[in-house]
């Protein structure tokens, strides 16, 4: 197999892959919607402050992705990007960590007996989204490595490509899953 | 890769990345299941028979499993036919069947060397074998398997202190199908990129023969629902280990007020059928691609309404994933509702009756070799068309109600779902044995196993529509504390002795496939005077399948019988002649 149909295969793979994961939310996010008009004990809730600035943080490290290919370009070092969007996303999981810990602090809880079905749809969202993302960091500390190591080139950097595409992937899932929380 | 390169005993043998090798993995753990669930159902068919007896076939089970008279606990009942169902339709319908012809013909059919990626596709059948494993391993623990049903619906999964076999065999359960679907996603991901990317030169989708078609679709389909099936085990397992409240509410158990609130099983029966339904092609979609193949080689004539039959497949894909309501008409679901649901149900009889006359049309006036490749192959149009009849009346919600979980629909899943992809399997099997293993099956035994097996499933699944009719529920230990049944107790025996005489007819098919391994007739390279690229192979296995160049298609794969050709079949790399018309 040559090695651009070896790229194409790869890529598409990772497109099938998305469209997978996607059934997965969606199946979830439709169990939310059927439970809330069926549940009469549904508890509204207030989506946490951090919540809000964690969306900020992964839609700008998505932002930077864009600019690798230009700097590759230019075949100037892209480590710094690669590190600052590793970082944000670090940042992301803080603030989604401290977002659970404002909604224990409201009293909405994952389990228990003080839980509701809401507050557990909300937890089990957030937290297998950040269980896919936490896939994406594994990549991106590799590509991290692998840019300070200059191991990249405009023609030669796939790796990198595939971890830009599932990261893209996760924050348009991340602003799907935020609006559809905040105002459904 | 592009040639064949040595192999050690563990790189050909356990862990292959050669598709072929992988396919006869998934062959040969897939009839190892079909055995122990066959083994579980001729059990329980005891059991209906004689209940409350015991039996010699009882030795086969723990004793723990036996009351003191000898006969079979109902616990243990109930785990059987859960057992039996998830092993059918997961382990020998799904995996045994997809996996086995999905990796053996993608590659050989589209002229590829291997699929796209070796290493996912032995990562695929590992997974499932992990799971048969931890499946398996079920059987062996105190409280005995899962034992809810094979749609393990919640409360009895929802909470381990249900029933017996809501404990460590329910959580098995869950770990082994989550493994399960691990692998099928892997497998599905390598055979849609695989299709899509690797066709080798002239192998346009137009020209692609049918069995890939309905791969490719069973791919996607598996690719797009089984994910469903993990979000509804995520919170399934949730509410199970960690107590929140997706499927359970205001629940007393053993005099205990459980403090979940709010959830709703009906939630988890709309997830499981999202994927349920789909689940039902993704079994009958490879048997029907087989299907395409045999009846046309057999035939000695092209496919019928080639375009046709692709576009069949795809409507059935698509409207798989809109009807999944109809297995739920008695929830209380809004009658408006139902109605919707009974509207795109009944649509599938489109598709479907496309597919059929397009069989027929293929077989009418064919010069048609019986062989039993070619027997199993009609086997699974007559199933498809006998067990979809009983789909229409099931899939009206009206009608639906009134036979809703009684053998009706045991007997209509059984046959369209059930016979329709065994048959479809076997056919595979007989048809592409000799590519396999370079030997042909016996060909006399084929016809025994096929008429005994045709005469007694029939045996087994007719009269189950007439014990519905006459109210009969499904699941139940046993009958006899109804006296309105006393009369429906020969027709029990009756569908017994049928299931038992089918179970041993299995036997000769046993027998005839590993004899053949070793003694049968050596093959020839195209013993069916196939046009299909994987009959241009070397009848030795080498990883890499061409041993020089890749092959180039130059026509489609069904030219049978084409008037002006020396021969009743035209192979695929054969150019069109001067003035030839391609199809």
């Amino acid at each position: 197999m040559d090695i651009a149909l070896r790229n194409m295969v790869k890529k598409q793979l990772l497109w099938i892959s998305l469209a997978a994961i996607s059934m997965f939310f969606a199946s979830m996010l439709s169990a939310f919607i059927v439970e809330k008009a069926d549940v009469g004990n549904w508890k509204e809730f207030i989506l946490p402050n951090y919540f809000v600035f964690s969306t900020g943080v992964i839609i700008l490290s998505s932002l930077l992705l864009f600019f690798i290919k230009p700097q590759l370009k230019k075949e100037k070092s892209i480590f710094s990007l690669v590190f600052s969007v590793l970082i944000l996303g670090i940042i992301f999981s803080y603030f989604q960590i401290k977002g659970w810990q404002q909604l224990t602090n409201q009293g909405i809880f994952l389990t228990g007996v003080g839980s509701n079905i809401s507050g557990s749809f909300l937890y089990i969202l957030t937290l297998t989204h950040l269980l896919h993302l936490v896939g994406g960091l594994v990549g991106l500390c590799i590509s991290t490595i692998k840019s300070k190591q200059n191991l990249y080139s405009v023609n030669n950097y796939l790796g990198l490509e595939l971890t830009a595409i599932y990261w893209h992937f996760l924050t348009v899932l991340w602003v799907i899953l935020f609006a559809f929380l905040k105002f459904y | 890769m592009s040639e064949h390169h040595k192999e050690n005993f563990i790189t050909k043998y356990v862990f292959s990345m050669d598709h072929k090798m992988i396919a006869k993995q998934f062959l040969l753990t897939g009839m190892f299941m079909a055995v122990v669930g066959m083994l579980m159902s001729a059990i329980f068919r005891v059991q209906l028979a004689n209940p409350g007896e015991s039996s010699i076939l009882y030795n086969l089970l723990p004793s723990t499993w036996l009351n003191d008279a000898g006969g079979l606990n109902p616990d243990k009942y109930l785990a059987l036919v859960t057992m039996h169902g998830t092993i059918l339709v997961f382990w020998v319908l799904t995996a045994g069947l997809s996996g086995t012809f999905a990796n053996f013909l993608i590659p050989l059919q589209i002229g590829a060397r291997d699929m796209a990626s070796g290493f996912l596709n032995m990562l695929s059948y590992w997974f499932f074998f992990i799971a048969t494993v931890v499946l398996m391993s079920s059987l062996f623990v105190e409280s005995g398997p899962a034992s809810g049903g094979w749609t393990i619906y919640p409360p009895l999964s929802a909470l381990p202190q249900a029933i017996p076999g809501s404990g460590t065999g329910m959580t098995l359960w869950l770990i082994s199908i989550t493994l399960f679907v691990v692998g099928s996603l892997l497998g599905g991901l390598n055979y849609i990129v695989t299709i899509l990317n690797l066709r080798t030169i002239g192998m346009t989708m137009k020209r692609l023969p049918l069995t890939v078609w309905a791969l490719l679709i069973t791919a996607i389909l598996g690719v797009l629902s089984f994910p469903v099936l993990l979000s509804c085990g995520l919170l399934l397992v949730f509410d199970r280990s960690f107590g929140t409240s997706f499927y359970l509410s205001d629940i007393i158990i053993n005099g205990e007020v459980l403090h979940n609130e709010g959830g709703s099983p009906i939630l988890f029966e709309h997830l499981f059928w999202f994927l349920g339904h789909p689940e039902v092609y993704i079994i009958l979609l490879p048997a029907l691609g087989i299907v395409s193949e045999v009846i046309a080689v057999n035939s000695r004539k092209p496919i019928f309404g080639y375009k046709a039959m692709v576009g069949a497949l795809l409507l059935i894909a698509f409207l798989s994933f809109i009807v999944w309501g109809h297995h739920m008409f008695m929830t209380g679901m809004n009658p408006f509702l139902g109605s919707v649901f009974t509207f795109t149900t009944l649509l599938i009889a489109i598709p479907s009756a496309v597919k059929v006359f397009n069989y027929l049309a293929t077989l009418w006036r064919g010069n048609i070799r019986f062989t039993p490749a070619m027997l199993f192959a009609i086997g699974t149009v007559s199933a498809f068309i006998t067990g979809g009849l009983t789909g229409i009346i099931l899939g009206d919600s009206a009608l639906d109600i009134n036979v809703h979980d009684t053998y009706f629909v045991v007997g209509h899943f059984h046959i369209v779902m059930g016979l329709s992809a065994i048959y479809g399997m076997f056919a595979g099997v007989y048809h592409w044995f000799p590519k396999m293993y370079g030997r042909m099956m016996n060909k006399h035994l084929g016809y025994i196993h096929f008429w005994g097996t045709f005469i007694c499933a029939y045996g087994v699944f007719f009269p189950m529509h007439f014990l519905g009719l006459a109210g009969l529920p499904r699941r139940y230990y046993s009958n006899s504390a109804f006296p309105m049944f006393d009369g429906l107790s020969d027709i029990n025996a009756l569908i017994t002795f049928f299931a038992l005489a089918g179970a041993i007819v299995q036997a000769i098919f046993l027998f005839n496939f590993f004899y053949s391994i070793f003694k049968g007739t050596k093959a020839s390279q195209n013993p069916w005077k196939s046009n299909t690229l994987e009959w241009t192979t070397p009848i030795e296995r080498i990883h890499g399948n061409w041993p020089g160049e890749l092959p180039v298609v130059k026509r489609w794969a069904y030219d049978y019988s084409k008037p002006g050709a020396e021969e009743d079949f035209i192979i695929q790399t054969e150019p069109l002649k001067d003035g030839e018309i391609e199809h």
